[in-house]
Protein backbone atom coordinates (compact mmCIF):
# COMPACT_ATOMS: atom_id res chain seq x y z
CA UNK A 1 0.00 0.00 0.00
CA UNK A 2 0.90 3.47 -0.91
CA UNK A 3 1.33 6.79 1.27
CA UNK A 4 1.14 10.20 1.28
CA UNK A 5 3.20 12.80 3.06
CA UNK A 6 3.30 16.05 3.31
CA UNK A 7 6.00 18.83 3.72
CA UNK A 8 5.10 22.21 5.13
CA UNK A 9 5.91 24.06 8.29
CA UNK A 10 4.76 22.43 11.49
CA UNK A 11 1.83 23.85 12.13
CA UNK A 12 0.16 23.46 8.58
CA UNK A 13 0.92 19.68 8.55
CA UNK A 14 -0.75 19.35 12.06
CA UNK A 15 -4.04 19.23 10.46
CA UNK A 16 -3.12 16.50 7.79
CA UNK A 17 -1.59 14.20 10.24
CA UNK A 18 -5.17 14.09 12.02
CA UNK A 19 -6.63 12.71 8.51
CA UNK A 20 -4.01 9.90 8.18
CA UNK A 21 -1.57 11.14 6.04
CA UNK A 22 2.59 10.88 6.94
CA UNK A 23 3.17 14.78 8.58
CA UNK A 24 6.89 15.82 7.50
CA UNK A 25 7.25 19.16 9.44
CA UNK A 26 9.92 21.19 8.44
CA UNK A 27 11.28 24.29 9.70
CA UNK A 28 12.69 25.50 6.22
CA UNK A 29 13.92 24.88 2.83
CA UNK A 30 17.13 22.83 3.91
CA UNK A 31 15.30 20.50 5.98
CA UNK A 32 12.63 20.26 3.41
CA UNK A 33 15.01 19.40 0.71
CA UNK A 34 16.59 16.76 2.76
CA UNK A 35 12.83 14.56 3.43
CA UNK A 36 12.04 15.40 0.13
CA UNK A 37 15.32 13.30 -1.20
CA UNK A 38 14.62 11.26 1.74
CA UNK A 39 10.91 10.46 0.74
CA UNK A 40 11.51 9.80 -2.96
CA UNK A 41 15.14 8.48 -2.68
CA UNK A 42 15.46 5.96 0.00
CA UNK A 43 11.88 4.63 -0.13
CA UNK A 44 9.50 3.67 -2.82
CA UNK A 45 6.07 4.08 -1.19
CA UNK A 46 4.91 7.00 -0.94
CA UNK A 47 2.87 8.04 -4.35
CA UNK A 48 1.66 11.57 -3.27
CA UNK A 49 4.27 14.59 -1.96
CA UNK A 50 2.02 17.86 -0.69
CA UNK A 51 4.62 20.18 -0.08
CA UNK A 52 3.82 23.58 1.37
CA UNK A 53 4.62 26.35 -1.57
CA UNK A 54 6.90 28.57 0.15
CA UNK A 55 8.91 25.97 0.21
CA UNK A 56 8.71 24.76 -2.66
CA UNK A 57 9.96 27.62 -4.31
CA UNK A 58 13.02 27.19 -3.15
CA UNK A 59 13.08 23.28 -3.98
CA UNK A 60 12.12 24.11 -7.83
CA UNK A 61 14.85 22.01 -9.07
CA UNK A 62 14.30 18.87 -6.65
CA UNK A 63 10.95 19.18 -8.03
CA UNK A 64 11.09 19.52 -11.72
CA UNK A 65 13.01 16.19 -11.62
CA UNK A 66 10.05 14.54 -10.91
CA UNK A 67 7.59 15.88 -13.34
CA UNK A 68 8.18 13.53 -16.10
CA UNK A 69 7.76 10.17 -13.93
CA UNK A 70 4.37 8.73 -12.60
CA UNK A 71 5.55 8.33 -8.97
CA UNK A 72 5.51 10.37 -7.16
CA UNK A 73 3.19 13.23 -7.70
CA UNK A 74 4.72 16.24 -5.86
CA UNK A 75 1.48 18.53 -5.54
CA UNK A 76 1.98 22.27 -4.01
CA UNK A 77 -0.62 23.47 -1.34
CA UNK A 78 -0.95 26.56 -0.16
CA UNK A 79 0.54 27.36 2.83
CA UNK A 80 -1.04 29.11 6.18
CA UNK A 81 -0.08 32.63 4.74
CA UNK A 82 -2.87 31.77 1.80
CA UNK A 83 -2.00 31.48 -2.17
CA UNK A 84 1.41 32.71 -3.41
CA UNK A 85 -0.15 31.16 -6.83
CA UNK A 86 3.06 28.85 -7.54
CA UNK A 87 0.58 26.42 -8.44
CA UNK A 88 -1.17 28.16 -10.59
CA UNK A 89 2.18 28.69 -12.18
CA UNK A 90 2.96 25.22 -12.47
CA UNK A 91 -0.03 24.38 -14.58
CA UNK A 92 0.95 27.51 -16.53
CA UNK A 93 4.50 26.03 -17.14
CA UNK A 94 3.06 22.12 -18.38
CA UNK A 95 0.75 24.65 -20.95
CA UNK A 96 3.47 26.07 -21.98
CA UNK A 97 5.43 22.84 -22.41
CA UNK A 98 2.80 21.09 -24.10
CA UNK A 99 1.56 23.68 -26.55
CA UNK A 100 4.65 26.06 -26.78
CA UNK A 101 2.76 29.17 -26.12
CA UNK A 102 0.64 30.19 -23.01
CA UNK A 103 -3.16 29.82 -24.01
CA UNK A 104 -4.31 30.36 -20.70
CA UNK B 1 21.20 14.42 -45.38
CA UNK B 2 20.90 16.81 -48.65
CA UNK B 3 24.73 17.38 -48.26
CA UNK B 4 25.77 13.89 -47.82
CA UNK B 5 26.51 11.93 -51.15
CA UNK B 6 24.08 9.44 -52.57
CA UNK B 7 24.71 7.35 -54.95
CA UNK B 8 22.15 7.81 -58.10
CA UNK B 9 21.02 4.12 -58.57
CA UNK B 10 18.07 2.69 -59.53
CA UNK B 11 18.34 0.43 -56.27
CA UNK B 12 18.48 4.12 -53.75
CA UNK B 13 16.06 5.66 -55.52
CA UNK B 14 13.52 3.00 -54.98
CA UNK B 15 14.70 2.59 -51.13
CA UNK B 16 14.48 6.34 -50.46
CA UNK B 17 10.49 6.03 -52.26
CA UNK B 18 10.01 3.31 -49.57
CA UNK B 19 11.32 5.71 -47.00
CA UNK B 20 9.74 9.00 -48.14
CA UNK B 21 6.26 6.53 -47.98
CA UNK B 22 6.61 5.41 -44.30
CA UNK B 23 8.16 9.03 -43.27
CA UNK B 24 4.32 10.46 -44.59
CA UNK B 25 2.15 7.76 -43.00
CA UNK B 26 4.19 7.77 -39.67
CA UNK B 27 3.42 11.85 -40.01
CA UNK B 28 -0.02 11.88 -40.41
CA UNK B 29 -0.32 9.07 -37.77
CA UNK B 30 1.80 11.47 -35.14
CA UNK B 31 -0.25 14.69 -36.40
CA UNK B 32 -3.57 12.37 -35.34
CA UNK B 33 -2.26 11.45 -32.22
CA UNK B 34 -1.01 15.24 -31.23
CA UNK B 35 -4.28 16.56 -31.62
CA UNK B 36 -5.89 13.61 -29.65
CA UNK B 37 -3.42 13.88 -26.68
CA UNK B 38 -4.06 18.11 -26.74
CA UNK B 39 -7.88 17.59 -26.74
CA UNK B 40 -7.39 15.44 -23.69
CA UNK B 41 -4.67 17.78 -21.91
CA UNK B 42 -6.79 21.07 -22.41
CA UNK B 43 -9.68 18.97 -20.56
CA UNK B 44 -7.21 18.15 -17.88
CA UNK B 45 -5.96 21.66 -17.59
CA UNK B 46 -9.25 23.18 -17.00
CA UNK B 47 -10.31 20.63 -14.84
CA UNK B 48 -7.10 21.27 -12.63
CA UNK B 49 -7.45 25.22 -12.28
CA UNK B 50 -10.98 24.16 -11.22
CA UNK B 51 -9.56 21.75 -8.92
CA UNK B 52 -6.69 23.75 -7.61
CA UNK B 53 -8.82 26.94 -7.63
CA UNK B 54 -11.00 24.64 -5.13
CA UNK B 55 -8.35 22.90 -2.82
CA UNK B 56 -6.74 26.79 -2.42
CA UNK B 57 -9.53 28.15 -1.06
CA UNK B 58 -10.81 25.29 1.10
CA UNK B 59 -6.95 24.54 2.85
CA UNK B 60 -6.94 28.41 3.42
CA UNK B 61 -10.69 28.17 5.30
CA UNK B 62 -9.22 25.22 6.86
CA UNK B 63 -6.28 26.49 8.08
CA UNK B 64 -7.84 29.87 9.07
CA UNK B 65 -10.39 27.60 11.72
CA UNK B 66 -7.33 25.74 12.46
CA UNK B 67 -5.65 28.67 13.85
CA UNK B 68 -8.81 29.72 15.84
CA UNK B 69 -8.74 26.70 17.08
CA UNK B 70 -5.00 27.11 17.81
CA UNK B 71 -5.29 30.64 19.69
CA UNK B 72 -7.84 28.89 22.03
CA UNK B 73 -5.94 25.74 23.04
CA UNK B 74 -2.39 26.09 24.12
CA UNK B 75 -0.07 24.53 21.76
CA UNK B 76 0.51 21.00 24.04
CA UNK B 77 -3.06 20.40 23.87
CA UNK B 78 -3.51 20.93 20.53
CA UNK B 79 -0.64 18.62 19.76
CA UNK B 80 -1.61 15.96 21.92
CA UNK B 81 -5.04 16.12 20.37
CA UNK B 82 -3.55 15.37 17.16
CA UNK B 83 -0.62 13.41 18.18
CA UNK B 84 -2.19 10.25 17.75
CA UNK B 85 -4.06 9.89 14.31
CA UNK B 86 -7.46 7.39 14.46
CA UNK B 87 -8.26 7.83 10.80
CA UNK B 88 -5.40 6.45 8.53
CA UNK B 89 -5.30 6.29 4.82
CA UNK B 90 -4.17 3.62 2.20
CA UNK B 91 -3.63 4.63 -1.16
CA UNK B 92 -3.64 2.41 -4.29
CA UNK B 93 -1.93 3.47 -7.37
CA UNK B 94 -3.07 1.94 -10.71
CA UNK B 95 -2.27 2.97 -14.25
CA UNK B 96 -4.41 4.59 -16.77
CA UNK B 97 -3.47 4.44 -20.54
CA UNK B 98 -4.10 7.72 -22.82
CA UNK B 99 -2.69 7.37 -25.57
CA UNK B 100 0.13 5.39 -24.57
CA UNK B 101 1.04 7.71 -21.91
CA UNK B 102 0.39 6.03 -18.42
CA UNK B 103 -1.36 7.93 -15.99
CA UNK B 104 -1.62 6.83 -12.40
CA UNK B 105 -5.32 6.46 -11.00
CA UNK B 106 -5.28 6.63 -6.82
CA UNK B 107 -7.50 4.40 -5.39
CA UNK B 108 -8.14 6.32 -2.14
CA UNK B 109 -9.28 4.09 1.54
CA UNK B 110 -9.48 5.47 4.69
CA UNK B 111 -9.39 2.71 7.39
CA UNK B 112 -12.88 4.82 9.25
CA UNK B 113 -15.34 5.05 7.22
CA UNK B 114 -17.45 7.19 9.59
CA UNK B 115 -16.91 10.79 9.66
CA UNK B 116 -17.43 11.15 12.93
CA UNK B 117 -14.24 9.03 13.42
CA UNK B 118 -11.63 11.08 11.78
CA UNK B 119 -11.15 13.26 15.23
CA UNK B 120 -8.62 11.67 16.95
CA UNK B 121 -9.44 13.10 20.53
CA UNK B 122 -11.99 12.76 22.71
CA UNK B 123 -13.89 15.76 23.07
CA UNK B 124 -14.20 17.29 26.64
CA UNK B 125 -10.90 18.69 26.49
CA UNK B 126 -10.46 20.46 23.16
CA UNK B 127 -12.46 23.23 21.68
CA UNK B 128 -14.99 22.89 19.38
CA UNK B 129 -13.05 25.11 16.26
CA UNK B 130 -10.93 22.11 16.29
CA UNK B 131 -13.52 20.03 15.35
CA UNK B 132 -14.56 22.55 12.75
CA UNK B 133 -10.77 22.56 11.23
CA UNK B 134 -10.78 19.01 10.56
CA UNK B 135 -14.01 18.67 9.08
CA UNK B 136 -12.84 20.83 6.63
CA UNK B 137 -9.58 19.66 6.37
CA UNK B 138 -11.34 16.16 5.91
CA UNK B 139 -13.37 17.68 3.18
CA UNK B 140 -11.44 19.67 1.43
CA UNK B 141 -8.81 16.34 0.94
CA UNK B 142 -11.12 14.30 -1.53
CA UNK B 143 -10.11 17.28 -3.97
CA UNK B 144 -6.17 17.72 -3.05
CA UNK B 145 -6.32 13.94 -3.84
CA UNK B 146 -8.24 14.12 -7.34
CA UNK B 147 -6.13 17.24 -7.59
CA UNK B 148 -2.57 15.04 -7.39
CA UNK B 149 -3.86 12.79 -9.93
CA UNK B 150 -4.98 15.33 -12.15
CA UNK B 151 -1.73 17.30 -12.00
CA UNK B 152 0.30 14.43 -12.45
CA UNK B 153 -1.66 13.32 -15.61
CA UNK B 154 -1.42 17.01 -16.98
CA UNK B 155 2.49 17.17 -16.21
CA UNK B 156 2.93 13.49 -18.05
CA UNK B 157 0.60 14.72 -21.01
CA UNK B 158 2.44 17.51 -21.15
CA UNK B 159 5.57 15.94 -21.76
CA UNK B 160 4.19 13.30 -24.27
CA UNK B 161 2.86 16.58 -26.30
CA UNK B 162 6.26 18.00 -26.28
CA UNK B 163 7.79 14.58 -27.75
CA UNK B 164 5.44 14.42 -30.10
CA UNK B 165 5.13 17.69 -31.48
CA UNK B 166 9.14 17.29 -31.91
CA UNK B 167 8.60 14.19 -33.91
CA UNK B 168 5.47 15.72 -36.06
CA UNK B 169 7.99 18.83 -36.81
CA UNK B 170 11.29 16.83 -37.20
CA UNK B 171 9.16 14.81 -39.73
CA UNK B 172 7.43 17.62 -41.61
CA UNK B 173 10.60 19.95 -41.89
CA UNK B 174 13.26 17.96 -41.93
CA UNK B 175 13.17 14.11 -42.84
CA UNK B 176 10.36 14.52 -45.51
CA UNK B 177 12.00 17.26 -47.55
CA UNK B 178 15.13 15.88 -47.73
CA UNK B 179 13.87 12.78 -48.70
CA UNK B 180 11.93 14.52 -51.48
CA UNK B 181 15.34 16.47 -52.46
CA UNK B 182 17.15 13.26 -52.84
CA UNK B 183 14.53 11.86 -54.55
CA UNK B 184 14.19 14.41 -57.31
CA UNK B 185 18.37 14.53 -57.14
CA UNK B 186 18.48 10.75 -58.33
CA UNK B 187 15.40 11.07 -60.66
CA UNK B 188 17.24 13.99 -62.23
CA UNK B 189 20.57 12.03 -62.43
CA UNK B 190 18.94 8.39 -63.87
CA UNK B 191 17.22 10.62 -66.42
CA UNK B 192 20.69 12.65 -67.29
CA UNK B 193 22.10 9.23 -67.55
CA UNK B 194 19.47 7.39 -69.86
CA UNK B 195 19.53 10.45 -71.92
CA UNK B 196 23.39 10.40 -72.45
CA UNK B 197 23.31 6.43 -73.04
CA UNK B 198 20.69 7.20 -75.79
CA UNK B 199 22.67 9.79 -77.45
CA UNK B 200 25.81 7.36 -77.43
CA UNK B 201 23.61 4.60 -78.60
CA UNK B 202 22.48 6.62 -81.49
CA UNK B 203 26.31 8.14 -82.38
CA UNK B 204 27.58 4.38 -82.73
CA UNK B 205 24.71 3.01 -84.72
CA UNK B 206 25.65 5.93 -86.74
CA UNK B 207 28.86 5.08 -87.29
CA UNK B 208 28.32 1.02 -87.77
CA UNK B 209 25.63 1.81 -90.29
CA UNK B 210 28.61 4.25 -91.92
CA UNK B 211 30.49 0.88 -92.00
CA UNK B 212 28.52 -1.40 -93.29
CA UNK B 213 26.94 0.39 -96.14
CA UNK B 214 30.06 1.91 -96.89
CA UNK B 215 29.22 5.26 -97.05
CA UNK B 216 31.82 7.82 -97.59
Amino acid sequence: MLKIAVIGGAETVIGFKALGLEACPVANAEEAREVLRHLTRDSEDYAIIYIEENLAAELKHDIDRYKDVPKPAIILIPGREGSLGLGQSALKAAVERAVGSDIL
Amino acid sequence: MAGTAITPTRMVLNQLKGRLKTARRGHKLLKDKRDELMRQFLDIVRRNKVLRAEVEQGLTEAFASLQVASAIMSPEMLEQALMYPRQSVELGMTFKNIMSVNVPVYDFRTKNNDPSEIFPYGFAQTSGELDDALEKMARVFQDMLELAQVEKTMQLLAQEIEKTRRRVNALEYVMIPDLETNIRYITMKLDENESSTKVRLMKVKDMVLKDAHDFK
